[in-house]
């Protein structure tokens, strides 16, 4: 788990979105691939979190508590790394 | 093309041009008090052929060809040509239309507002908006709602209204038999006759309406009224629109606008009467 505690991520810059906040989903046109994505909490919270500075899991997560107040469980840190991981696949958040 | 002709249906004109005359005669009525594209400039074609040189005369077929078409698309029998037209058309806007964005959805208009009602086929929009158009509405399309992603209007593409099986009787019961084109009986969708608009519809094809309020009907169910979330409205929507992907960040923009700016509700109705009242209490609430 050395990779993931090390590697930093950060989402497309806000200027690579169109963002239409809808119900308790959150609709994102993410200009680069021209797809739609809709979303559910938290991915609005870590696309935020992760314009402009890169941050690396535990910082993520530290920061989803204070700013969000998420309530961390034992399988949070795994849930945000799966939840990381598929942006990655769709290219909202890059890995660097 | 032997034959042809040439319509303006709202913001688009077309040119249809066919192998027989019979096809051409029968738009030639239907589409009697539709103007001619601006200029003489159609913006899309569509050509009725045979599918084989042979099937000019034996057993005569129309396949239907144009600037887009569908290559697995099934011949109709030349007696459905008016049919095969109307099918031309709506890819043609389907796949070509960049102007707008496209939902599937049918449309009338009153103090300047526009109701739109979206749903599957056999939802009952078309039979709901030719009725309304003749109950004080003005009829502006029951296949496409165009929305100009720049202003929010809703422009009107208000072509002959296709009516199908039980619709049928609804509208003929209540019209005179000049309001209709002859009976396609046993096409693929059924059996299918088409209504011309009020003339005041045709004649107001250019005039466009702030979307007001958006229904989801559901025949054949217990009257009822269903909240949706915003969410819900989006994802329709984008299933409901025929060139939603293809307009990319306009196409966002357009229906972002739409559903955060534009209340929207589920409706089950057991008959047009009940679905009638419906619209009109809601109208009534939410404009």
């Amino acid at each position: 788990m050395r990779r993931d505690v090390e590697a930093l991520y950060a989402a497309d810059p806000r200027t690579g979105f169109r963002i239409c906040p809808l119900d308790s989903l959150t609709a994102y046109y993410h200009r680069r691939s021209g797809v739609t994505h809709v979303v559910a909490d938290p991915v609005p919270q870590i696309l935020t979190a992760l314009h402009g500075t890169p941050l690396s899991l535990e910082a993520l997560l530290a920061h989803l508590v204070a700013a969000d107040g998420l309530i961390i469980t034992e399988d949070s840190k795994a849930a945000l790394a799966e939840r990381l991981e598929e942006l990655c696949t769709i290219g909202l958040v890059l890995r660097i | 093309m032997k034959h042809h002709f040439s319509v303006a249906v709202g913001p688009t004109g077309f040119r249809i041009g066919a192998a027989w005359r019979a096809p051409i005669a029968a738009l030639e009525q239907l589409y009697a008090a539709y103007p001619k594209p601006e200029e003489g400039l159609a913006d899309f074609t569509v050509r009725l052929e045979p599918q084989t040189r042979l099937r000019l005369w034996l057993r005569p077929s129309v396949a239907i060809n144009g600037d887009f078409m569908l290559p697995d698309a099934l011949p109709l029998p030349l007696a459905q040509g008016v049919l095969a037209a109307e099918m031309g058309m709506n890819l043609q806007m389907a796949m070509g239309q960049r102007h707008f964005l496209l939902l599937h959805a049918s449309s009338v208009e009153r103090d300047g507002k526009a109701l739109i009602l979206t749903g599957e086929s056999g939802s009952g929009k078309s039979t709901l908006s030719a009725l309304l158009g003749e109950r004080g509405w003005r009829f502006m399309g029951d296949e496409f709602a165009l929305i100009d992603p720049v202003s929010g209007l809703a422009y009107p593409f208000p072509r002959p209204i296709s009516l199908k099986n039980e619709a049928i009787a609804v509208m003929t019961d209540a019209l005179p038999a000049d309001r209709f084109g002859p009976l396609l009986p046993g096409t693929p969708k059924g059996d299918i006759r088409h209504m011309i608009p009020a003339f005041s519809a045709i004649a107001a094809m250019s005039v466009p309406a702030r979307p007001a309020l958006i229904l989801f009907p559901r025949f054949g169910y217990a009257a009822d009224v269903r909240d949706m979330g915003g969410s819900e409205v989006f994802v329709r929507l984008t299933q409901a629109s025929t060139n939603y992907v293809a307009l990319g960040e306009r196409g966002f923009d357009a229906l972002s606008n739409l559903v955060t700016q534009v209340p929207a509700r589920a409706i089950d109705y057991p008959d047009t009467e009940n679905a009638v009242a419906l619209v009109e209490k809601l109208w009534a609430e939410y404009t």
